[in-house]
């Protein structure tokens, strides 16, 4: 089990380092770059820019002092906010983005379960038939559909809430809506599948049988083996959202992560974006991890040798 | 999935067999059950239709995609513009139809180049192991690193938007999930027995590959084929949303909507429609996808994971 996860650790940090050599290379790509104004500033000056941010050292010298820094904290500073680090910045918009997606998460798997047990509950009736077709809209329906039709709704046609801004609960109300109808539409179709296929099992009826009330079935004979599928999109779903909606955010104008994000690819702002996109593979790198290793000890199936992909 | 016809699985061998093989003559029964399945129907045409426009988009506009008249900016829906005019004067229908026409091809394009490249390389990795399979395998794994939109976002601040680029990006992220689908495929039927006899036979490898695996591994590659229709236009019309996608003069229904959003409060069509185009083109491709999975794979029970994948976009990871 050890080796199974330094093994899996190793190639987590492997591709942790090819993915920051692909963002480096890309980024020293680009033809023109943050400085390139269509009246050229003064050679002198752009030289002096060029020595401030490190542009004139060698690329390979570049890359290496970026992960050193990195290893340290220090991403450098964003183009477009001279006065503060890339980490001040994301410090300062990551609990924002944690805020809203902490909310929609909770919401969403409230409310997903809740719908997805109503209608496994009474399957094929009215209530099933809404929620399972709510579902699909909610999942194929994208975030910033939902969020502008939200803004059209209440903002514009009854004036009830101020289009975007951050600081007062009446701004979280907007983009928890826009971000959790997808992932709550998700919970309760992946529950009520899951229900579905466990209710009409033997061990379920054996328990009717012997006349467990029905309740206490729900709870400990059903729920508890349905929630395994459920605990499978937990972890992938959360990241996702944790790393920021950059639609919701953009819309409402969330001050979060999504946002400067959008907002630095707009204006080029090479060390935020690096920072960002490191931020995030990294992440995702652990979570992969943290699930391949929970696999594993749930379903003693899943081979260690070998990397199943 | 409500109106879907699920015959009872004869037993539980034939059940994992279908998971990977349709049986020859199923082509029939299959259509048949897409048929009877009335969402996927109303998909269909609903999507056909929006395939006709975007084709007809040139004859069937009542102006060019651009013409801007100065002295008609921001009109109410007249007999002239049928649908009103845009803050610079342009007709919004025609600039309506020339959008699906940017919508299908960014739709169409992505998930049919993404299959073009992504088969081949999958199915040679699956069929040939060794050198080429560890390459292709730790390209996959890179390649999935960062979730897909970030990637597109990236390549978007360093080469600039513009569709053909777009195109190209989504592709760049999209391959992966036909290549791995490809080899997966091709690893588990390779050992087959109809593999091993048409080999005994003096098949050569190739002909084994496109005559004997390939129409057994179609099913599940036609499904993924139509369900990345709307994630590429999902994430067309995200892009583009946020100005970071399609470039002047190509219209398109995500910019419309960015475009529409400062006169949202006198003029609210100009944002409602587009938006409202987007869900519908989108949810009528989800259903065709949808119907088709159901009736290539009768049995699986799985509610598909799309909105993983699109939770961020394009983030190709299905385990």
């Amino acid at each position: 089990m050890l080796i199974y996860i330094f093994r899996r650790m190793a190639t987590l940090l492997l591709s942790i380092a090819a993915v920051s050599v692909i963002v480096f290379a890309l980024m020293h790509s680009v033809p023109g770059g943050p400085f390139t104004y269509e009246k050229p500033l003064p050679q002198a000056a752009l030289d002096n820019i060029a020595r401030k941010y490190g542009l004139d050292r060698p690329v390979y010298e570049q890359y290496l002092k970026w992960v050193v820094a990195m290893l340290q904290g220090d991403f450098g500073i964003p183009y477009q906010s001279p006065t503060e680090t890339v980490t001040q910045v994301i410090l300062r918009a990551w609990p924002v983005t944690l805020v809203v997606s902490g909310i929609s998460i909770v919401i969403a798997f409230g409310m997903g379960m809740f719908l997805g047990v109503v209608a496994a509950l009474r399957q094929n009736s009215l209530i099933d038939n809404i929620v399972t077709f709510g579902a699909t809209l909610g999942m194929a329906v994208p975030n910033y559909i939902i969020g502008y039709l939200l803004v059209t709704v209440l903002v514009i046609r009854l004036g009830l809430l101020p289009t975007g801004g951050w600081g007062e609960p009446k701004h979280l109300l907007m983009p928890v809506i826009a971000y959790s109808l997808g992932p709550m539409a998700l919970v309760a179709r992946i529950t009520r599948a899951s229900l579905l296929e466990v209710m009409p099992s033997e061990y379920v009826r054996l328990a009717r049988a012997r006349g467990i009330p029905g309740r206490t079935i729900i709870r400990r004979y059903i729920m508890k083996n349905a929630a395994i599928p459920l605990i499978t999109i937990l972890l992938p779903l959360t990241t996702g959202m944790l790393t920021g909606s950059i639609f919701v955010e953009s819309i409402f104008s969330v001050p979060g992560i999504g946002r400067f994000f959008t907002t630095s690819a707009l204006v080029r702002d090479y060390p935020m974006i690096m920072a960002l996109a490191m931020l995030v593979a990294v992440l995702w790198g652990i979570m992969y991890l943290v699930s391949d290793v929970l696999y594993a000890l749930i379903d003693p199936r899943v081979g260690l040798a070998g990397d199943s992909r | 999935m409500t109106g879907t016809a699920v015959p009872a699985a004869p037993s539980g061998d034939v059940r994992q067999r279908v998971a990977i093989e349709v049986a020859p003559g199923t082509g029939a029964e299959a259509a048949r059950r897409f048929f009877a399945n009335r969402l996927a129907v109303i998909g269909l045409v609903v999507a056909l239709t929006i395939v006709v426009v975007a084709v007809l988009a040139e004859v069937l506009a009542p102006y060019p995609r651009d013409f801007a008249d100065f002295s008609q900016v921001l009109q109410y829906p007249s007999p002239a513009h049928p649908l009103g005019t845009d803050a610079v004067g342009r007709d919004f229908l025609s600039r309506v139809l020339h959008g699906a026409r940017t919508s299908m091809l960014v739709g169409l394009l992505t998930p049919l180049l993404s299959a073009l490249i992504g088969i081949p390389l999958g199915a040679w990795a699956g069929w040939h192991g060794g050198k080429f399979d560890f390459v292709f395998l730790r390209a996959v794994e890179i390649t999935t690193a960062i979730p897909g939109y970030m990637l597109a976002i990236l390549l978007v601040t360093i080469w600039g938007g513009g569709l053909e680029l777009l195109i190209f990006y989504f592709v760049i992220v999209g391959w992966v999930g036909f290549g791995r689908l490809a080899r997966a495929q091709f690893v588990a039927l390779k050992p087959r027995e109809y593999i091993l006899s048409a080999r005994s036979l003096g098949a050569s490898d190739i002909r084994l590959m496109v005559r004997h695996i390939l129409p057994n591994a179609a099913g599940p590659m036609v499904v993924v084929l139509v369900i990345a229709i709307p994630e590429a236009i999902f994430s067309e019309a995200g892009l583009s949303v946020l100005g970071l996608g399609v470039k002047n003069p190509i219209p398109s229904w995500g910019k419309m909507i960015a475009e529409g959003a400062p006169y949202a409060a006198t003029y609210w069509y100009l944002m409602v429609i587009p938006t409202i185009l987007i869900a519908v083109t989108m949810l009528a491709f989800t259903f065709v996808g949808d119907g088709l999975r159901d009736a290539l794979d009768p049995h699986s029970q799985q509610p598909r994971t799309g909105l993983l994948k699109r939770g961020g976009m394009l983030m190709a990871r299905k385990r």
